[in-house]
């Protein structure tokens, strides 16, 4: 058949289904439904799952970070004699690792204490890091002004530190941060750099709790922190003061490799250090995140999400079809004379064939664009109203489209088969 | 007006008649359960171009059987029926779609218009199937939509004309594809004196002008306008009657 042809037989197609507008109707949601559900469903797993992988991705895939915890009290009677709580990384696991683990190219510690911002009378909540200026090289900050710690804040111990957007935006509400003197405590601190406000990320629960950047924070050289917060951290709480002595609260690990071999990489290192780490440290006083693996389980997980979305989609397009393969049942029985005059006029049964065949197609189709219209505003108002991040991906749009036309021939073969073979003379007689 | 109607074309304008439809021992016999029903016994008859033929017969007489087998809507159990000089008894479902497209124009007692489609539609739906292009078809249909008085209804429905206008209609598409014979089923069955008279005058009019047109019926008013009379009984034929100069060796049943 010539594309004219086609195009005459889906008109043909069309008015055939405008005699019943209801009925053609109702039995089109089905499929409307179903595509609208595919895409919509679809496209909140792929925010969600985005969502989840940007926030692994901030921590850099190529880190292992290793943060100090505080072991479960299993020693009480030692823990009620000395009050001072002494736990975690040392600066010899730094070491030890940048040592004998061949693919860490950068271990940089980090050091945190919590302590209150001040600048003339405004105060602000604040967690000082002591770190070293590799760690602004992870490529996960953006400066809004000034500079990064250098080598030589590190060397000279400065008093300067670079200063957290939310931290900033509470001390410095009308002036520039940089050059000012901030204290820290009662300490004074030159702020020499401002950093940018990162998108969303943060913020949320990535599902691990490890430190995070918060927009509170203070990055101080880490040889000044030691200078003057020493080692012992007083924390008062509810009236009780308990101390602990950690010398490090995290490592974060950077890895080295070509591209191909990093994934690799990373996981043999996140074994050899579990390995001396377990040595080490038998009180487990530390926590290891990958985030390569978490990125992995993430991914898992979104396929898993994405197959069970997916049969709950093709279920109810299958049930559309269903409703529209009976449809045009009813359809051709009713219509049985037509049939029998079609074919008395010459159509051959492959004419009969397409003339249904193309209708169903018609039905499904017409659906399928409806449902892909629908399908893309619901997304739109499920951001709009629920703060949940979806995306439309064209794969999805694709994929119903073309299930929403294969449903359509599928479904409509069987009444198409049953209205070509009818026999003329029988289907000319029929009331 | 009555010479503007319908144009007669090559295929009717010979000067001798020809045998068009040749029938010999022609035979029909259904599987009902366990027994065997003869709805045609053994048949033979030669229908000639430009002849008006009217069947009849009491109902179980064997018409429709015949009506069928020379509309090509079935295949004989046994015997020969040439159509217009090919032999057409042995085809299958697909070659006598293409035989009833090309050779055959049907009408029916109820019309039997496609509600969904205009009058011109109506019309263009077996040239449709002949594969003709759309803006040739359209220009036919509307010509003989002129031809059959329903120029100014072509965008109608059916069910928005009176039971003459849709049988014209319906003598309009089975002229559409110019065909060898023109079958009618009680194509007045349905219609009242009037209108009834109108559409006989039609057939006639497309008789004189050299179309064979076979009626099958049951009213005798019809039966008088036709030149040929063949009467069925029990599956054979029960007698023929033709203009007296007639030629009997033409049937036998």
């Amino acid at each position: 058949m010539s594309a004219s042809r086609y195009w005459r037989t889906v008109r043909l197609g069309l008015k055939s289904l405008a005699l019943h507008k209801l009925r053609s109707g109702l039995t089109v949601l089905g499929i409307v439904f179903g595509v609208c559900s595919v895409i919509a469903m679809l496209s909140i797993g792929e925010g969600a799952s985005w969502e989840a992988q940007e926030q692994i991705k901030a921590l850099g895939s190529t880190n292992i970070i290793v943060d100090s915890v505080q072991p479960p009290e299993n020693q009480s009677a030692s823990a009620e004699r000395s009050r001072v709580v002494d736990y975690g990384l040392r600066y010899k696991d730094a070491e030890r690792i940048q040592e004998t683990i061949p693919e860490v190219s950068v271990v940089i510690p980090v050091r945190q204490i919590e302590k209150d911002l001040w600048h003339l009378q405004r105060r602000s909540r604040g967690v000082v890091k002591g770190t070293l200026p590799y760690y602004f090289g992870l490529g996960r900050f953006e400066l809004q002004e000034g500079r990064y710690l250098t080598d030589t804040d590190v060397e000279t111990h400065a008093n300067v530190g670079v200063l957290g957007s939310a931290a900033a935006r509470d001390l410095f509400p009308f002036e520039n941060p940089i050059g000012k003197l901030i204290r820290v405590g009662t300490d004074p601190f030159r702020v020499v750099g401002v950093l940018r406000e990162k998108a969303a990320a943060s913020a949320k629960d990535t599902g691990s709790e490890i430190i995070e950047e918060t927009g509170y924070d203070f990055y101080i050289p880490l040889p000044t922190a030691q200078d003057w917060f020493g080692e012992l951290i007083v924390k008062v709480s509810s009236g009780s003061r308990d101390m602990e002595r950690v010398e490090l609260h995290r490592l974060q690990i950077q890895i080295e490799g070509d591209h191909e071999n990093l994934e690799a990489a990373v996981d043999r290192t996140a074994s050899a250090l579990r390995t001396m780490l377990e040595r080490h440290h038998p009180d487990v006083d530390y926590r290891i995140t990958v985030p390569l693996e978490l990125l992995r389980s993430a991914r898992a997980t979104k396929r898993i999400f994405n197959i069970v979305l997916g049969s709950i989609a093709g279920i109810s397009l299958l049930v559309g079809g269903i409703g529209i393969m009976n449809i045009m049942l009813a359809s051709v029985t009713e219509r049985t004379r037509e049939i029998g005059v079609r074919r008395a006029l010459g159509a051959k049964r492959k004419h009969v064939i397409s003339q249904f065949l193309i209708e169903t197609v018609v039905l499904s189709v017409g659906g399928g664009l409806l449902g892909i219209v629908l399908g893309i505003i619901i997304p739109q108002l499920v951001t709009a109203f629920s703060d949940m991040k979806t995306i439309i991906t064209p794969f999805s749009l694709i994929l119903s489209f073309g299930i929403s036309g294969l449903v359509g021939v599928l479904f409509g073969i069987y009444p198409a088969w049953r209205a070509a073979n009818m026999d003329p003379i029988e289907a000319l007689r029929h009331e | 007006m009555r010479s503007e109607i319908l144009t007669a074309t090559s295929r009717d304008t010979q000067s001798t008649p020809q045998p068009i439809v040749q029938i010999e021992h022609l035979q029909k016999h259904y599987q009902m359960g366990d027994t065997i029903v003869r709805a045609l016994e053994d048949i033979s008859f030669t229908m000639l171009t430009g002849e008006f033929w009217s069947i009849m017969g009491p109902s179980g007489s064997g018409k429709s059987t015949l009506l069928n087998l020379l509309g090509c809507l079935d295949q004989p159990t046994d015997g020969l029926y040439r159509l217009g000089g090919i032999d057409v008894s042995e085809m299958d479902d697909d070659e006598l779609s293409e035989i009833r497209n090309e050779r055959i124009g049907f009408i029916f007692q109820s019309f039997n218009l496609i509600q969904q489609l205009t009058v011109l539609e109506n019309i263009e739906v077996p040239l449709f199937y002949m594969g003709w292009d759309p803006t040739d078809s359209r220009d036919r249909a509307q010509e003989l939509a002129e031809k059959v008085g329903l120029g100014d209804r072509a965008g109608h429905r059916p069910r928005e004309l009176s039971g003459g206008q849709q049988q014209r209609v319906a003598i309009a598409r089975a002229m559409a594809n110019d065909p060898l014979i023109l079958l009618a089923d009680e194509p007045t069955g349905n219609l009242d004196s009037k209108t009834e008279a109108e559409i006989l005058a039609m057939l006639q009019e497309l008789n004189e002008q050299g179309k064979t047109v076979i009626v099958v019926t049951h009213e005798l008013k019809v039966a008088e306008i036709a030149n040929w009379n063949l009467s069925m009984r029990d599956g054979l034929i029960d007698a023929v009657r033709g203009p007296e100069d007639s030629d009997r060796s033409r049937w036998q049943g």
